[in-house]
């Protein structure tokens, strides 16, 4: 009888001190998240890339001819600034004097959170408007790259 | 970010081959997200699209079709071209997906599921043109800032859902309503979870039409995804970008909308008709309404080999934005004469017409066939660009095709 009372009393001690670990735990575990609440949301982690360190690295050739760029002074800016919300087609199809890319810039600034582009803009938008400037196409257009076919 | 991360990302370089374009920064992509271009590289299998679509853009994905393949009465999904501002979204649970009705004008806010809606309100099923608002931004002198759409940017599909008119019913909007817009589950090109990439709308009054659709299924199938399964507003004759995909909220407004793209030149013309490539005030700008007239010959395919002697039949569609197409014509003379083409009516309110002429040319040579339509308000397609706009705007120059007889 008494060993069974002492046999009780040793689990109940290893039962609040089991129970006194996991509430140290959950505690331990709330100021965490408390602090890192950002564990909560894992797929939807968001970064601007600040504007002082998009220092220039010389891209490869083939990473160059990969991206769809022309490869001229300045592409290794441009790949790295103009390429990581959106694709490389969006500027390559685009035809824009300086003042146009310049202000294409400032609208994505502005609300599509490009970061500021620091002493690297002038690179970039000298870039641009030398490579992806206006062609003047008048009121209409011939019909060009007409391939012809026999219709029966 | 640091440079060694950066030459890291540079090993990347055999998985960037398959995309055909590389992924740089991919550091800063959010975590968990894989391009969708690298899950499934191949556009057209990944949106079940015709191998003879034009991919104009791979982030967003923007897509486009060309005349010919738009022949169909009703268009198919293979042919339906694609507009996104941002991602796709990247997981859709049909079953827990809710739509939100909110707003300043509405008494109480009101969630529905899918299935409340699809069983509390009737269906109705339209042909609605879908046609984007930069259509043809291609032609533009001084060129247009955006996706390069030539002609194919258009569809007439058959939606089916709910009209919005009984949901906003049953909900109870004020009369204070002047505007609805919508919010959907893309997500924003930059990764920022605070920023819609697009949410438009439409004026209360178009809202409350028949064929203002808050749409499941097109034709007779669940949406598919990059038409914004599972559901998607449809306002037919208006820039597409009215019709919000994956939807998941309608804001009854008290004003106009201000979401994402309702303001500065977004889907926006300058009031009073400017000189090209003319500066222009935000404030002189108006938002663009119902899509102007306009028709696109679908057969046969421009570059047509016929022998001296021989007709030639034509025929494609024509649409008007709100209103109807009520002639139809064409010329082979660069529009010293015109002949009329045989118009059908459409098979309801918003959905394009057929038209069809069988066309004969008097001597060997090169000819051009030119389509004009013209409106119930008497306005035809011009031939040459109509008025220019800083984002290349509501070309509904007519179109043409190439013949030589030989």
């Amino acid at each position: 009888m008494k060993e069974n009372f002492e046999g009780q009393i040793k689990s109940l001690g290893r039962l609040l001190v089991t129970f006194a670990f996991l509430l140290i735990l959950f505690i331990g575990g709330m100021l965490y998240i408390k602090n890192n609440p950002s564990i909560l949301i894992p797929s939807e982690e968001y970064e601007v890339l600040p504007a002082n360190e998009t220092t220039l690295v010389e891209l490869d050739e083939a990473t160059i001819a990969q991206s769809g760029f022309v490869n001229a002074q300045g592409v290794s800016q441009v790949i790295q600034n103009c390429t990581q919300c959106h694709s490389a087609k969006l500027v390559t199809q685009n035809r824009m004097s300086k003042e146009g890319w310049e202000s294409t810039i400032t609208w994505m600034q502005e609300t599509q959170n490009l970061w500021d582009l620091g002493d690297k803009e002038e690179m970039i938008v000298a870039y641009l408007a030398k490579n992806y400037g206006p062609v003047s196409k008048g009121r209409r257009e011939n019909l060009t790259n007409v391939e012809w076919y026999e219709l029966e | 970010m640091n440079r060694r991360d950066f030459s890291k990302q540079l090993s990347l370089a055999g998985m960037t081959g398959l995309l055909g374009t590389s992924i740089v920064f991919s550091k800063n992509m959010p975590k968990g997200y894989w391009p969708i271009a690298l899950q499934d590289p191949d556009p057209f299998s990944l949106f079940d699209k015709d191998k003879e679509m034009t991919v104009l853009n791979d982030r967003p994905w923007n897509i486009e079709a060309k005349a010919h393949l738009l022949n169909d009465k009703v268009t198919p999904n293979k042919y339906m071209f694609v507009r996104n501002n941002g991602r796709i979204p990247d997981t859709i649970d049909v079953n827990s997906w809710t739509l939100t009705i909110d707003g300043e004008a509405i008494r109480k806010s009101k969630t529905y599921s899918l299935q409340e809606l699809k069983t509390k309100f009737k269906p109705y099923t339209y042909q609605l043109t879908l046609e984007c608002g930069g259509n043809g931004r291609s032609e533009f002198d001084p060129p247009a800032k955006g996706n390069q759409w030539t002609v194919g940017a258009i569809s007439c599909a058959q939606w089916t859902g709910v009209r919005l008119r009984d949901v906003l019913e049953d909900v109870g909007i004020t009369d204070g309503a002047v505007y609805i817009g919508y919010h959907a589950a893309d997500t924003h090109l930059s990764g920022d979870p605070t920023k819609e990439p697009i949410s438009r709308g439409v004026p209360i009054k178009k809202a409350l039409l028949d064929e203002t659709l808050l749409a499941y299924k097109m034709n007779g199938q669940a949406i598919p995804l990059a038409h914004g399964f599972p559901l998607r507003l449809v306002c037919g004759g208006w820039p597409a970008s009215a019709s919000g995909k994956w939807i998941n909220g309608i804001s009854v407004r008290n004003r106009v909308h201000d979401g994402a793209k309702m303001g500065g030149s977004s889907y926006r013309v300058p009031c009073e008709t400017v000189a090209p490539g003319s500066q222009i005030k935000e404030t002189a700008m108006c938002i663009i309404e119902s899509m102007p007239v306009k028709s696109l010959i679908t057969y046969p395919r421009s570059g047509a080999l016929i022998k001296e002697g021989q007709s030639l039949s034509i025929n494609g569609h024509a649409w008007a934005g709100e209103l109807e197409v009520t002639k139809m014509e064409y010329s082979i003379d660069f529009g010293s004469t015109w002949k009329d083409c045989t118009l059908e009516k459409p098979v309801n309110r918003l959905a394009w017409q057929h038209f069809m002429a069988n066309v004969q040319f008097p001597k060997k040579g090169y000819y051009e066939v030119w389509a004009r339509a013209t409106d119930k308000e008497g306005k035809s397609q011009p031939m040459v660009l109509p008025g220019w706009n800083p984002k290349g705007y509501l070309n509904n120059a007519c179109h043409r095709i190439a013949v030589k007889v030989v």
